[in-house]
């Protein structure tokens, strides 16, 4: 899925720029993108860096595995594989709530360290488990208790209300999450 | 609010505090182990250079290419017909690949539309309630070394839809 969405923007990014006259600026979108990624991972390497020695920490203390038993029954229904590894619920429950918090930089550690955990359960090795599809599409819809960039960004454009979105948000969010974890249970059905 | 927003803030400190000190509650050598953990995390952010190029370079083509204006070109007519207003499509095309950028793009529609506007609520709201989801997925599909992504990009498509068409009927009673 993701080779053909990738064949599918990098083609179609150069053919509709070949048409609209805008090679030079495809051109040097590529040259640039590439010195962006990579000072982009550089940015980001301390802090994840950081975190999943904290992570480690909390690992060896048992506090992972303590966090696991929270919400044993919600895991038990989104994930029913992977239920008794506690490593794995563990670390799913703090990248959850890492992102309700909205601490996105310590979420992706948690979020990666929960993939690794669920990867040791899963049977086969080079596809997604129905567990990881599941996690996946709870990150996509995760809800955020103050969406804080949002915010600073309708502030700065001088909305009178600008935490005025926040129960919306709230509102979508939920919609989003039972849609999604809706579409993973019966998808994993037909394939 | 400001309660609320000090907590959020705090939070990730707290946070940091609590690890380290039950840590060391339970004789666990913390520095030591904090040092094992870096070395992970410099090998899972080996592991994940090489998705995260291919798609910020994928992105950016597809940015500077002027793809965005056609797409959502051709699906006005569609937006009309699922009552979706247009001025929301720029978004929510680019807001699955590309964070930083969807950001950029808020910040412009809602000094545009107005913030407090319906189009304005609804952009931030989509925003708000929406992730960058190939993004994350090549992340963490990339630190697992895992490339049969089976339903997951569907299912995560499907979430994103859902927020979309939520944004539209919830602002108009919010």
């Amino acid at each position: 899925m993701l080779n053909y969405l990738w064949l599918g923007l990098i083609s179609f990014g150069i053919i509709i720029g070949i048409i609209n006259g805008n090679i030079d600026t495809v051109t040097n979108a590529t040259v640039n993108s590439c010195e962006n990624a990579i000072k982009f991972i550089i940015s980001i390497t301390g802090i994840m860096c950081f975190w999943t020695g904290i992570m480690e920490i909390a690992r060896k203390s048992g506090m992972i595995s303590t966090f696991s038993n929270l919400l044993k029954p919600v895991m038990r229904f989104l994930f029913p594989d992977n239920v008794h590894n506690e490593q794995a619920m563990g670390a799913v429950m703090m990248n959850l709530s890492a992102n309700f918090l909205g601490l996105g930089n310590a979420a992706t550690p948690f979020g990666i360290e929960a993939m690794k955990e669920l990867q040791k359960d899963n049977k086969n090795k080079d596809s997604l488990s129905d567990s990881m599809c599941m996690f996946l599409v709870l990150n996509t819809a995760c809800m955020q208790m103050v969406p804080a960039t949002l915010i600073a960004v309708r502030s700065a454009v001088g909305s009178e209300n600008p935490t005025g979105i926040m129960l919306s948000v709230w509102i979508v969010s939920l919609i989003s999450l039972v849609v999604g974890v809706i579409a993973a249970k019966f998808l994993r059905k037909l394939c | 609010m400001s309660v609320i927003d000090y907590i959020g803030k705090s939070s990730l400190i707290i946070i940091i505090l609590i690890f380290l000190w039950s840590g060391f509650v339970k004789k666990v050598p913390v520095f030591d182990v904090f040092l094992e953990g870096v070395n992970k995390g410099l090998k899972t952010v080996l592991s994940i250079i090489p998705s995260l190029l291919g798609l910020i370079v994928a992105v950016g083509v597809f940015k500077a290419s002027g793809a965005l204006d056609i797409i959502v070109y051709a699906f006005k007519p569609i937006s009309y017909l699922v009552g979706i207003p247009s001025e929301i499509l720029p978004l929510a095309f680019l807001r699955p690949i590309s964070g930083g950028a969807s950001l950029a793009l808020v910040a412009e529609e809602l000094s545009r539309y107005g913030a407090d506007s319906y189009i304005g609520r609804v952009i931030s709201t989509m925003m708000g309630s929406t992730e960058t989801i190939f993004y994350t997925m090549t992340i963490y599909l990339g630190a697992v070394g895992i490339k049969k992504s089976r339903y997951a990009l569907p299912a995560a498509i499907i979430a994103t839809i859902a927020a979309l068409f939520a944004s539209v009927w919830v602002c108009k009673f919010i």
